[in-house]
């Protein structure tokens, strides 16, 4: 699938996660946050940062991943990203969202 | 001589142990492996013992049967692995290597979540990831009365991801039988999206957990176990309350691994994907649940690894590149229940899609769909398992690599 934002195609799976981290960049993130009904603060894109360094180093996501980043504690991560955080912050973020093989 | 030693005897090591015997010249190479027991287990019976399905007996054997003459077997408890020193301290005595091949798995880690590992832990908690939570599980459910039943796994990754979900299926099958369904109400809690979190499982698969009437509760991270309440909390402070817990919790690499300074965060080992050779050294190779590759953590996995594996400590030796070969090649069958299963057949690239398999067209085994022939497979995988796989012989018509031949990729 194709998706078009901040007027840039970018290759989406069908739940519109981006499938090329290397299409992301800063415009793709706010409209896809504004999306979700978030305005994005530094706090925001020091999280998305460390999200990305983590999937290229093959780290897999979880919550609990979060409570040992340093980065923020979880309260913090709930409040940043509504709703699931991990889900919200993964598509924000450009990267797979966590899953499982089926 | 040479030493190639490999640590730990469960599925993986136990294929290397077979493969690399008729590959590398006596003459040269003394070939060790350590494991500290001396029961090897059937993993993927756990998932059946606690249904009366498999007894004890079934999911257990020998662990020194299954290795071949000429290699040596130690069993003994591996304190550390020295990478720079190119040794390995065990419980009493030091072996030194040429070539090392970490196969020492993961396993389940309670004590990550608070309050899991409990009072409760093994009465109204239980995993079914060890032989001892599966047998105690089994022990509880032969006489109990009904209630809440709730099956839930913490993070991923754990291994064969489809587990839990498959226990919630044959749940609902037995209790069916027992003729006490209506007394049992059944939800599934997962920390992802949904019960299916790929698009084509998704389509294809949904309806079953309605059709099972089994509640799904989705996000869910679970922050502890609270057992006076009989409840999981999640960070949000969102509550699910149990009479009976089945839980998959954290999976994490062995200790030794983070002794040795050489796992990430959960001690899984950092491995290219597709050579299985270890990032930080290069005589250390690295296969099946101890790496940190994203690929599911399943025996048939491994399997597959275990060809390529092979092939490439034998250009190792003979200082030749590496193949970049193994492609995350996975090879499941899924329990759902009432003696129906699927197959799935998936890549690091290609999720799990509709099709026939091994045979284009014919078949005999559905790709994605329930079957009953699918269940045989599962049944039989036990049989492949003991007699075959552990042996690291090929499965006929089942390549290393996945192939999309009688796949619908659209
Ligand atoms: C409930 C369940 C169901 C499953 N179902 C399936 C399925 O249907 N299909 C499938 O393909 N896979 C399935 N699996 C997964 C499969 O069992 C594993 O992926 C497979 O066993 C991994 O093999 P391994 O050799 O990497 O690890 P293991 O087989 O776990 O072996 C690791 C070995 O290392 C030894 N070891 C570790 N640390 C040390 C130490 N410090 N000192 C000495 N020895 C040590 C351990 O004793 C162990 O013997 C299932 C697993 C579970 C739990």
């Amino acid at each position: 699938m194709d998706l078009n934002i901040a007027g840039i195609r970018l290759d989406v799976t069908e739940d519109g996660y981006l499938t090329d981290l290397s299409q992301w960049n800063k415009e793709i993130a706010i409209e896809i946050a504004k999306e979700n009904g978030i305005e994005l603060t530094d706090k925001h894109w020091e999280v998305l940062y460390w999200i990305q360094d983590q999937v290229k180093n093959d780290v897999a996501l979880s919550v609990r991943g979060i409570k040992k980043s340093g980065v923020l504690d979880i309260k913090e991560f709930y409040e940043l990203f509504p709703g699931g955080p991990l889900k919200i912050s993964t598509k924000i973020a450009g990267v797979p969202k966590p899953k499982s093989c089926i | 001589m040479k030493n190639l030693v490999i640590l730990g005897a469960g599925t993986s090591g136990t294929m290397m142990a077979n493969h690399l015997v008729s590959k590398l010249p006596k003459k040269e190479w003394q070939i060790t492996i350590v494991d500290q027991y001396k029961t090897h287990y059937y993993q993927p019976g756990f998932l059946f013992l606690p249904f009366d399905i498999y007894n004890e007996n079934q999911v257990k054997k020998v662990g020194k049967k299954f290795i071949p003459k000429g290699v040596n077997y130690v069993q003994k408890k591996i304190e550390q692995i020295f990478p720079k020193e190119n040794k390995v301290e065990l419980e009493d005595e030091t072996l030194n290597y040429d070539i090392l091949i970490v196969a020492t798995g993961c396993k389940i880690a309670p004590q990550e979540t608070e309050g899991m590992k409990g009072e409760n832990w093994h009465k109204s908690v239980f995993d079914f990831y060890t032989f001892e939570g599966s047998l105690a599980l089994r022990n509880k459910l032969r006489d109990w009365k009904g209630g809440k039943m709730v099956v839930h796994f913490t993070e991923m990754p754990i291994k064969c991801p489809v587990a839990p979900l498959e226990f919630v299926f044959l749940a609902d099958s037995y209790f069916t039988k027992k003729g006490m369904r209506d007394k049992v109400d059944l939800t599934y809690v997962t920390p992802l999206g949904g019960a299916f979190t790929k698009p084509k499982a998704t389509a294809a698969l949904s309806h079953l957990m309605k059709e099972k009437n089994i509640k799904v509760v989705t996000d869910f991270n679970i922050e502890r176990v609270d057992n006076e309440k009989n409840q999981i909390v999640d960070y949000a402070d969102t509550t699910v309350d149990f009479d009976l817990l089945v839980t998959v919790p954290t999976n994490m690499g062995d200790e030794v691994i983070e002794r040795s300074g050489m796992g990430d965060d959960l001690n899984f080992v950092p491995t290219h994907h597709n050579t299985l050779q270890s990032i930080d050294n290069e005589n250390i190779f690295v296969i099946g649940d101890a790496t940190n590759v994203p690929a599911s953590k399943a025996g048939s996995v491994a399997h597959f690894a275990s060809e390529t594996l092979t092939d490439n400590i034998l250009l190792y030796i003979e200082g030749k590149p590496l193949k970049e070969e193994f492609d995350g090649h996975a090879n499941c069958f899924i329990e759902t229940g009432k003696n129906k299963a699927l197959l799935i057949d998936f890549n690091y690239k290609f999720e799990p899609l509709e099709g026939t398999f091994p045979i284009a067209g014919i078949g005999p085994l559905k790709l994605l769909k329930e079957s009953i022939f699918n269940h045989w497979g599962k049944l039989a995988f036990r049989w492949i398992y003991w007699n075959m796989l552990l042996k690291g012989i090929p499965i006929p018509m089942v390549s290393r690599n996945m192939s999309l031949k009688g796949k619908k990729i659209n």
